[in-house]
């Protein structure tokens, strides 16, 4: 799936935080792009200029490492000025190498991976009790279904039949070591999401349509928790990154690489 | 004690439509009543205890205040990363009703004893932690429970407690309640270790050495003040927990005096730094550590000299 404008627009967005802040997750963010784009854009139910609107759709990046993706999105609907990207890790910025709650409209702290299902549950479940629209979505990463937490979560939101929670994976198969299938294989990933109770759907995670169509129409099922796998390819867009571990994290991020970052974004399809 | 904490939620919950339930995988009945009343409260959600700490956060961000119980170890040493950031960093008005503190579980063996929760528990930024003294005193904290800003951890005792306190103590949150006034040696102790003061001060006493108690139901925030100001003009402060002496309530009060720059001869008295594979009951370990009365009187005695 080739990557359109606006696809473009938030990775150059990511690469001008990383080469301000000087460091940052690389991989991972790009391989969100267009999840968060498609929920941010046309999906969730959410007020930049009122975060904290009560009827509001709830999102939690629980991989929490690919904050610069999101970062871009909240910037880009005007949640903060997008001068804050640039100024990302540093000394007293608005926004660090994690998403925070003070942040204006992050939901939740995370980072330390398998809390945001968890709380998705219980967020899930404060809807239900207020009677309330609200929907939750929560990003996961494939890396991160090694955390128990994250099963013991989706148990829980299969008994309490939370059709109002979307896990989304972003799924790009690899994690901070090299590929999750030799670190901690997760095959087949769909059938035991089904077997925890979820309504799963697999999708090509840069397809932008394809996100929308499904994105759209949730919950899937009306007594379960839906699941979207996100097939992504880690660093999608810059072709010299995609699918390369090294670039999972840049504690020491340079102009150079930006220059070759930008050059690469304008060619890779 | 556990029955009046856990009676309480259901009290609370009649009060306030925002308090919820949740329970791991707790004995067979338990608050069924309320589990009638207000079904959609009550949550059983089995051991998963990471799940239930983000559950009740996501429930607290929203404006509910849940109140979690199960046994004490498992809600501080199994997730503890979860009550740190989904609790804590967030601060969150969660309660933790935390079965069995100390070495209440004595027969069952170190591994459902918890004796360095309020340690592991202190070093949380936002952690508000009580343990109180007796079935009374839980009631009147429970009471409180419900204004307290941020989690709670409420460490619960074995049950059938002597009942040590009064409703005229009544609760105030970080106020240390006066059982008995200095002497030359003044006990600060927690939770039912103020039971086990009062009995050791008698002892004293009849020995010929004047005993105070101070019981310190808030170990976080420490009453800097009460301890001071009370333990002004004693011979010897004694801290009594049943608690490792790393971290609990001993240690608060050592930094505290530090601190302060504030000089007293001090004894701690705790539980020591091993697993504790003792068995029998929970008196028979308090005894073994030297913290039934008649060691608590003697070792007294001897660092009086």
């Amino acid at each position: 799936m080739k990557q359109d404008d606006r696809s473009r627009r938030i990775r150059s967005m990511i690469i001008d935080a990383l080469e301000g802040g000087g460091r940052g997750h690389v991989g991972a963010a790009l391989s969100l792009v267009e999840i968060v784009r498609v929920l941010y854009d046309s999906v969730l139910r959410v007020r930049p200029s009122e975060p904290r609107w009560p009827e509001r759709d709830r999102c939690i990046l629980s991989k929490g490492h690919g904050c610069l993706a999101l970062y871009a999105l909240l910037a880009d609907k005007g949640f903060f000025p997008v001068a804050e990207l640039k100024r990302q890790c540093k000394a007293g910025a608005l926004l660090g190498g994690h998403p925070e709650a003070h942040i204006p409209g992050v939901e939740a702290s995370t980072g330390a991976l398998g809390h945001g299902l968890p709380i998705g549950v219980g967020l899930a479940l404060a809807a239900r009790l207020d009677r309330r629209q609200s929907r939750v979505f929560v990003i996961v990463g494939d890396g991160e279904l090694g955390e128990g937490s994250v099963w013991e979560s989706l148990l829980a939101a299969a008994k309490h039949r939370l059709s109002n929670l979307t896990v989304i994976v972003d799924a790009n198969g690899m994690q901070s070591y090299g590929l999750v299938k030799d670190v901690l294989d997760l095959d087949p990933l769909p059938a035991k999401l089904e077997a925890f109770g979820c309504a799963v759907r697999e999708v090509d995670g840069h397809d932008v349509s394809a996100l929308e169509a499904i994105l759209a129409n949730v919950p899937r099922d009306a007594s379960r928790p839906t699941v979207v796998v996100a097939r992504t390819v880690k660093g999608r867009g810059v072709d010299f990154i995609e699918n390369d571990a090294s670039w999972h994290h840049k504690a020491q991020f340079t102009k150079e690489m930006a220059a070759r970052m930008r050059q690469s974004l304008e060619q890779t399809p | 004690m556990r029955a009046a904490a856990i009676e309480m939620v259901h009290e609370l919950a009649r009060r306030n439509p925002k308090v919820v339930f949740i329970g791991s995988d707790l004995g067979s009945g338990v608050l069924d009543a309320m589990k009638k009343e207000m079904p959609e409260r009550f949550f059983m959600e089995g051991v998963s205890e990471a799940n239930i700490i983000g559950m009740a956060a996501g429930l607290a961000m929203d404006g509910y205040i849940p109140y979690i119980n199960t046994i004490a170890t498992f809600l501080t040493r199994r997730c503890f990363e979860q009550v740190a950031v989904d609790l804590c960093l967030h601060r969150l008005k969660v309660r933790l009703i935390a079965s069995g503190g100390g070495v209440v579980y004595a027969p069952l063996g170190p591994t459902h004893m918890a004796a360095e929760d309020m340690a592991i528990l202190r070093a949380l930024p936002n952690m508000t932690i009580v343990a109180p003294a007796d079935a009374g005193e839980m009631r009147r904290a429970m009471e409180a429970s419900l204004d307290v800003a941020g989690p709670l951890y409420i460490r619960v005792a074995k049950g059938n407690d002597p009942v040590v306190t009064r409703a005229e103590h009544g609760f105030t949150l970080g106020r240390a309640i006066r059982l008995r006034a200095p002497g030359r040696v003044l006990f600060v102790s927690t939770g039912v270790m103020s039971s086990r003061a009062l009995v050791a001060a008698d002892l004293l006493a009849a020995a010929g050495v004047s005993c105070g108690v101070l019981h310190v139901h808030t170990i976080k925030p420490l009453d800097r003040e009460g301890i001071v100001a009370e333990s002004k003009s004693c011979e010897l402060l004694v801290t009594l927990e049943e608690h490792t002496l790393m971290g609990g309530l001993g240690s608060a009060v050592a930094e505290m005096l530090a601190d302060e720059g504030v000089a007293r001869p001090l004894l701690r008295l705790g539980l020591p730094d091993r697993f504790m594979s003792d068995y029998g009951s929970q008196d028979n370990v308090l005894e073994r550590a030297g913290l039934a009365p008649p060691a608590i009187k003697e070792r007294v005695l001897a660092r009086l000299g």
